[in-house]
């Protein structure tokens, strides 16, 4: 197992190695899949769960971080899908998990940026399913409703409530709920299964 | 005397520093060469997966994309991700062949296997790999024409 973030990981495990790259930066990603191919041949499975939001009203929120949110959740996604297929192709086999959000169907106010670009991600993975598919690539992704993790920690808990009531299930997600998913996914028997979004909470 | 001391030392600096930039002692293939080895032996792999009408001939001429082009879109880019991958094992270091400016070029770079050579060799020079002075002559030459072997 391989993870890669900005900073070290807290993860310790004989089985796994850390990369500290910015996803954003092409030559970084690139260099990374070229020593993930040399140590390991192949990968099997990329889940593209980096993702960064920006809680604002449309009219307060800056060009740049827009575009910062843009390039961490489209094209960083993008850039980790090209790479990790030309692995995958090899073998003719791959997974490919994106992440989504429920803030995309709510049209959430004051998401405007994060929910488009999430909007970008399901495009995204629709057209890369059809385009990896000949490959024995699938790619779907995962919709998750607000977890309790550090991307809500701004948010106020009256938007929160709000937006759990437009759940069908009004809850917060768990990291359960979310690996549930991702498990289906990556099975070998969803082969016949890509291009799809799946949102938690009953959001559709 | 003196002259031939001088002459063996010269010539012990010349086989140390020939040992120094090949240290198993053998000469590189020219870039050129080895950037068709790669390109042919990608075109035998590729050969392996498509119908006999459209497997490729191993020749600088030979159209690989566009007008007379046996590949059609989805044939061309695993054509040109086994490249990539054949070029990182031989070259050590990751190369894109699809990258910016081969998408936006008038002339395709990919129409045949001489202007892919060409192309690649113009992008081995920019990251860094020199053609050495005793390749300048051979590295125009391409390897013997071979048949398709498949």
């Amino acid at each position: 197992m391989i993870g890669c973030s900005r900073s070290p990981s807290d993860f310790v495990d004989t089985h796994y190695r850390h990369f500290e790259h910015d996803i954003c930066d092409e030559k970084a990603v690139e260099k990374m899949f070229a020593e993930i191919r040399s140590e390991y041949q192949g990968l099997d499975i990329l889940v593209n769960n980096a993702g960064i939001g920006s809680m604002n009203h449309a009219l307060m929120t800056p060009t740049a971080t827009a575009a910062r949110i843009m390039n961490t959740n489209v094209v960083a996604t993008f850039l980790l899908s090209r790479e990790a297929a030309k692995l995958m192709m090899r073998n003719k086999f791959g997974r490919i998990v994106n992440f989504a959000t429920v803030a995309t169907p709510l049209r959430l106010e004051g998401e405007a940026i994060y929910a488009a670009s999430k909007a970008a991600v399901i495009s995204l993975t629709q057209i890369l399913g059809r385009e990896f598919a000949p490959f024995g690539i699938t790619v779907n992704a995962i919709g998750p409703t607000p977890i309790k993790t550090d991307l809500i920690a701004a948010v106020p808990q009256n938007k929160l409530e709000s937006l759990l009531c437009r759940q069908a299930f009004p809850r917060y997600g768990e990291f359960s709920d979310v690996s549930n998913v991702i498990d289906f996914f990556i099975r070998p028997e969803s082969g016949f299964i890509t291009g799809q979004t799946i949102f938690l909470g009953g959001v559709s | 005397m003196l002259r031939a001391r001088v002459l063996r030392a010269q010539k012990e600096m010349c086989v140390l520093s020939f040992l120094e930039r090949f240290p198993n002692g053998k000469k590189p293939m020219p870039t050129m060469d080895r950037t068709y080895k790669v390109l042919f032996s990608a075109v035998d792999q590729l050969n392996e997966e498509l119908l006999p009408k459209q497997r490729l001939t191993k020749t600088p001429e030979t159209v690989v994309f566009g007008h007379m082009g046996k590949l059609d879109s989805l044939a061309l880019v695993n054509f040109l991700m086994l490249t990539e991958q054949k070029l990182e094992d031989e070259f050590n270091f990751p190369i894109s062949l699809a990258d910016e400016r081969a998408m936006s070029q008038e002339r395709s770079p990919f129409r045949t296997l001489a202007t892919m050579a060409d192309y690649i060799g113009q992008l081995l020079r920019e990251k860094g790999e020199t053609i050495s002075s005793q390749d300048d002559e051979s590295s125009l030459q391409v390897p013997a024409r071979e048949s398709a072997g498949t």
